[in-house]
């Protein structure tokens, strides 16, 4: 399952108008997306809000590797899921009512959306874009350094815990042995090394930066710049319009549930 | 015995690592798999001990097939090594790191102790029982790594690029302590670029390309065939290079081994001398 999140975060060089989107303009995108999402706790909307991404992941070729991070959601869904519905069900006298079910699926439906929405972000938004967007935001060229390094080491990270679990495997480590508390403790072997490696990895990375003149200048020059184009302004006035639309229908608009729809 | 059937693997990203393998490695062989980055070579090793199970074919340890049995118990019999010792060390002192495997497989207390000792006095790490393995310089932790292996006593073993990082005296090392396993009937399979070592140790040579076996048989043959060695980006070992340019002096082209080289080259100079 780990593995798989991650996939759904991994960056492919490819080229298609959503790759090609100034990432400032997708992150507000997402966050449009996101606030969209914590507005409404109906199933509708939050299904149009799914049912939304869908044309980018398709428009940006990255159908595959996002429903893998779908799937890699799946669990912690299902229990989002399970855990909404066993508390309204004590919560209404142990007794399961269609409109909580409907509830819990709303509420599963809407971290489902926030994964996918970052999922779309992260596959179309290469690190580099993503630290010059930081960059010309004005944020600290150190700061901007240590999240793309962040970003750009977790696919790393992840193939590493794999040959770590592999090579303990080897030396005769059954991950999925015993109970709850044993199988947490089954990890030690494969954190420690991951930790003292990923530790490893950034001195060796300080001293490569350093002896290619890292911090020698104040003032940075950068190979390429960001700029704005016509696609960049379509998708911020679809973000302004979806976003407004969503708070006129909040507050004017009473939402059905699909419950009062059909029941 | 290794048994490997018309073996194909493809990774879940989709890429095909090995194209239809087939192979037999016998108990007590010394195997040496060689071929450029990304052909294959550590795909296929990990099949071994069933930590990747093939997609089609089979393959069988002990004639037990790898997809009905766990990675724990196969270890049991083949022993692998990492690459990077740093993939796998986690304890506090050498010695916990040793245990770790033998607590892993039921050891009884008394023998884990016993087979520390053995373990650590073969890599000539005895020394260092009590210091932590992070405190070690690159190739001790590489000993400390093969220790870790061997402390079960496996009856084959898998070394994956053994020699890197290690200088010529532990090398050395190494190919007489593999000579040592021989001499006990343990199959060795070592996976590497360093043409040097294994024309000195002179095992039988799998070379792989694009996930396919291209050639496979004695180390002195494969290692001199030019086109083949060409074709898995790997060079003659020296000593191959200076007889294919003197085989007007009626040398043959197969020498890898530097006595053997001694000896003809010595024979050509007293000829002329006389």
């Amino acid at each position: 399952m780990s593995r798989s999140v991650f996939d759904g975060l991994k960056f492919r060089r490819v080229y298609s108008p959503i790759h090609n989107l100034d990432p400032r303009i997708k992150f507000i995108y997402v966050l449009g997306v996101f606030v969209a999402a914590i507005l409404f706790s109906e199933i509708l909307p939050l299904l149009a809000l799914f049912l939304m991404q869908i044309p980018f992941v398709l428009l940006a070729g990255v159908r595959k590797e996002w429903l893998r991070s779908l799937r890699g959601a799946l669990f912690l869904a299902t229990f989002i899921f399970f855990t909404n519905v066993l508390f309204r069900f004590i919560g209404a006298g142990y007794a399961i009512l269609p409109t909580d079910v409907e509830f819990s699926a709303a509420m599963t439906l809407r971290f489902i959306v926030l994964v996918e929405s970052f999922s779309v972000f992260f596959l179309t938004t290469s690190p580099d874009h993503l630290g010059l967007a930081l960059e010309q935001s004005r944020v600290p060229y150190e700061f901007s350094f240590a999240f793309t390094t962040a970003v750009r080491f977790v696919p790393v990270l992840a193939e590493e815990a794999e040959t770590i679990m592999d090579a303990q495997k080897a030396r005769g480590l059954e991950l999925e042995k015993g109970n709850f508390m044993k199988r947490i403790r089954n990890y030690v072997p494969v954190l420690i090394p991951l930790i003292v490696s990923a530790i490893r990895r950034s001195l060796e990375l300080a001293e490569a930066m350093e002896s290619r003149a890292w911090g020698a200048t104040k003032k940075r020059t950068n190979l390429y710049e960001l700029s704005l184009h016509r696609g960049d302004f379509v998708l911020l006035l679809i973000t302004v319009g979806v976003l407004m639309l969503e708070i006129y229908i909040r507050l004017f608009v009473p939402v059905p549930t699909l419950s009062q729809l059909f029941l | 015995m290794i048994e490997i059937e018309d073996v194909h693997f493809r990774y879940p990203g989709g890429v095909e690592a090995l194209k239809g393998v087939t192979l037999t490695i016998r108990d007590g062989e010394f195997v040496a798999i060689m071929g450029q980055n990304g052909a294959g070579k550590t795909t296929l090793v990990k099949h071994f001990n069933g930590l990747l199970k093939p997609s089609t074919g089979k393959v069988r340890v002990d004639n037990t097939e790898t997809t009905k049995t766990s990675v724990a118990s196969l270890s049991k019999t083949v022993g692998f090594v990492f690459q990077n010792p740093d993939h796998q060390l986690f304890s506090e002192t050498v010695e916990e790191e040793i245990a770790f495997a033998l607590k892993n497989f039921g050891f009884t207390e008394e023998a884990i102790g016993k087979q520390i000792t053995w373990a650590l006095n073969l890599l000539s790490l005895a020394q260092y029982r009590k210091t932590s393995p992070f405190m070690l310089s690159g190739g001790e932790r590489k000993r400390v790594a093969l220790a870790s292996v061997l402390a079960w006593d496996p009856q084959m073993l898998i070394l994956d690029e053994p020699t890197i990082g290690q200088d010529h005296e532990q090398k050395e090392r190494l190919r007489q302590f593999i000579v040592q396993l021989q001499t006990q009937g343990k199959t060795v399979v070592i996976v590497t670029h360093d043409v040097e070592f294994v024309a000195e140790c002179n095992p039988r040579v799998i070379l792989m390309r694009e996930g396919k076996i291209i050639a496979d048989g004695k180390g002195k043959e494969i290692l001199t065939n030019r086109d083949a060695l060409t074709q898995s980006s790997i060079i003659l070992p020296q000593i191959a290079q200076i007889f294919t340019h003197l085989t007007a002096l009626g040398l043959a082209k197969n020498v890898i081994d530097i006595y053997e080289a001694k000896e003809k080259l010595l024979r050509v100079w007293r000829k002329a001398e006389e």
